[in-house]
């Protein structure tokens, strides 16, 4: 069932317009990304969904009524601040009550629902405390805590995970998803950290520059990804740019890259196919011939980038284990058809 | 080692900015009654100014004004500060509203000594309240709005988007996070109304005068030791106005 339908909406700052007629449907009960490089216009969009900005022109719609009629006070929508905002100079439990204060709800219940909110976020022993007396991780918790206390039928999230150092962040990323499930409030996450959304979200949609690129589940987005600009920024891809020939790409200079094309697709025309690292094979045999510049060993996996003639990028191969070439040494690499992906 | 000799301007100045006020002082407690020898230590001065009925009245007079002055310009100057930093763009009118602080005072003795009699206003007490509240309001103004620019507007944000409507999240959230600036602006106020000679004197009718018009007619006569007395009280309760600033500042910058 869709909760949030967004039409053609679009935005303009003077001569830099922030969103170009975007048009995009949220679930109920799903948990949503807007991923994109800074200047995408993510925040704009969540802005508008939060009610401190206003589209040019476009509808945004929550349960099929207009949400854009409604002053940001009055929407069922909640936003956790990138910065977390809480308010510096009351306890964490009257930062926690402020919004149930405003509902003119009863004293009992506010006492209720904040003891309760507390308890799910592991911070009852401080609730007396002030925000400036709590560590980052603490304070995200806070903040979280503040929004879903209101049952939103929305919460925005904007980079939740950014101030976070690394440690904290991944358990951080466990405890959204896990309290995602258990209140049922679907959640909109805006981020610029592809593995944060891939890790988060059910679906993501990547922005660039006011537009959709495409909507998608993680998987589907990593293994098909449908334009050269989510291909590049949705995980490192090696691009290549050619000519559609039926075996593959032909990129000049190097020679027909094999990929799968479809029957209907038609040949003779600029294409350009992405290719993962991690399923490039580094070998005796191959497509592609070159000589190693670099090999880096990261724990589980190495990444190893290899000059090929006619390309200007090195092309990136990730292996498993220790990288099993040294620098300099020349190499063939391959690929299976079947996982060379054309995009754009 | 650095010689000591190269202080020497540094305590130079110091003795230059404090020798006059330390001199006062010392006099304040002169057994003599001209202020130019030294005649034996004494308190006496002290208690003639508390039996000084012109003194006390003065005393009162200031206080009225500089207390009056003080709320109307702290509410405003507070108001104004909101206005010019959350609803207007224009520098012209954030100038415009420093100018009454930096203008020669002057300037705006006779401005407004000229505007009363345009509005054939009354003089009195109430006219020197109303132009105290004038500058003491550029003073509330300019301190708040720092503290304005240096807040979290994400904070009234989140405000808005946890259910307060406008009127509710300037209670709640924009006041207390400025109230450091108003404390402290309310102070600069207040003191500078306390003492402030060439305003009150333009702006006076010709009964209430003000303590430093008071005191300003008892010179004309020369400087008897009372009048050192009475500068003394005046340096201590200043000198606590200037320390609660400070604290007040501190406070802040812990709080931040």
């Amino acid at each position: 069932m869709t909760l949030v339908s967004v039409r053609g909406v679009t935005r303009r700052f003077g001569d830099v317009t922030a969103l170009d007629g975007v048009s995009l449907d949220i679930a109920q009960g799903e948990f949503f990304a807007l991923l994109g490089p800074s200047g995408c216009g993510k925040t704009t969009l969540l802005r508008i969904l939060a009610g401190f900005e206003r589209p040019d022109s476009g509808e945004v719609l929550l349960d099929g009524a207009d949400l854009l009629a409604l002053p940001p006070h009055r929407r069922p929508v909640n936003l956790m601040f990138q910065s977390y905002a809480l308010f510096p100079h009351m306890s964490v439990e009257k930062n926690i009550a402020y919004g149930l204060e405003r509902e003119k709800l009863p004293k009992a219940e506010i006492r209720e629902r904040v003891a309760d909110v507390l308890e799910t976020i592991g911070l009852s022993g401080a609730a007396k405390r002030r925000p400036d007396q709590l560590s980052g991780g603490q304070r995200q918790r806070v903040a979280l805590a503040r929004a879903i206390v209101k049952r939103p039928r929305l919460l925005l999230l904007d980079e939740p995970l950014s101030a976070l150092d690394k440690k904290v962040r991944a358990e951080m990323q466990i405890e959204l998803k896990r309290l995602q499930n258990e209140v049922g409030i679907t959640f909109v996450v805006v981020t610029h950290d592809q593995e944060e959304a891939m890790s988060l979200a059910d679906r993501i949609a990547v922005l660039n520059d006011g537009g959709v690129e495409q909507i998608d589940a993680p998987v589907d987005l990593y293994e098909r990804p449908r334009t050269r600009f989510t291909a590049d920024f949705v995980g490192a891809n090696n691009l290549f740019h050619g000519t559609l020939t039926d075996g593959g790409v032909a990129v000049p200079g190097v020679g027909v890259l094999p990929c799968e094309v479809p029957k209907d697709a038609p040949t003779g025309g600029p294409a350009d196919l992405a290719i993962r690292p991690e399923h490039l094979v580094l070998g005796d045999s191959g497509t592609l011939s070159g000589t190693v510049v670099d090999s880096s060993f990261f724990g589980g996996r190495s990444r190893v980038a290899v000059a090929v003639e006619g390309l200007e990028r090195p092309v990136e191969v990730s292996a498993a284990g220790a990288a099993p070439v040294t620098q300099g040494a020349e190499v063939r690499l391959g690929w299976e058809p079947g996982k060379a992906v054309l995009v754009g | 080692m650095r010689s000591r000799l190269a202080f020497a301007p540094f305590w130079l100045t110091y003795l230059f900015l404090y020798a006059p006020i330390a001199v006062l002082v010392v006099m304040s407690f002169n057994a003599a009654d001209t202020p130019y020898t030294w005649g034996g230590f004494t308190t006496s001065w002290y208690g003639e100014l508390a039996r000084d009925e012109k003194i006390r009245e003065g005393l009162v007079n200031t206080l009225i004004v500089a207390a009056g002055s003080t709320v109307l310009a702290t509410v405003l100057g507070t108001l104004l500060a909101v206005g010019i930093a959350r609803h207007t763009r224009s520098k012209a009118l954030g100038a415009l509203a420093t100018l009454p602080a930096i203008l020669p005072d002057l300037v705006l003795a006779i401005g407004l000594l000229a505007f009363y009699s345009a509005v054939k206003a009354t003089l009195g007490l109430h006219s020197i309240l109303a132009a105290h509240t004038v500058f003491g309001m550029a003073f509330v103004a300019t301190v708040v709005r720092t503290r304005l620019s240096h807040a979290d507007t994400s904070l009234e944000e989140a405000s808005r988007d946890l259910g307060a409507g406008a009127f509710t999240t300037f209670v709640r959230v924009t006041l207390p996070g400025l109230m450091p600036g108003i404390v402290a602006g309310a102070l600069l106020a207040f003191t500078l109304s306390i003492d402030e000679f060439v305003i009150a004197f333009f702006t006076a009718g010709p009964k209430d005068p003000t303590l430093p018009i008071v005191i300003y007619s008892m010179v004309r006569f020369g400087v008897t030791p009372e009048i050192n007395a009475l500068a003394t009280v005046l340096l201590v309760v200043s000198f606590t106005a200037v320390v609660a600033v400070q604290r007040v500042t501190r406070l802040t910058d812990a709080l931040r």
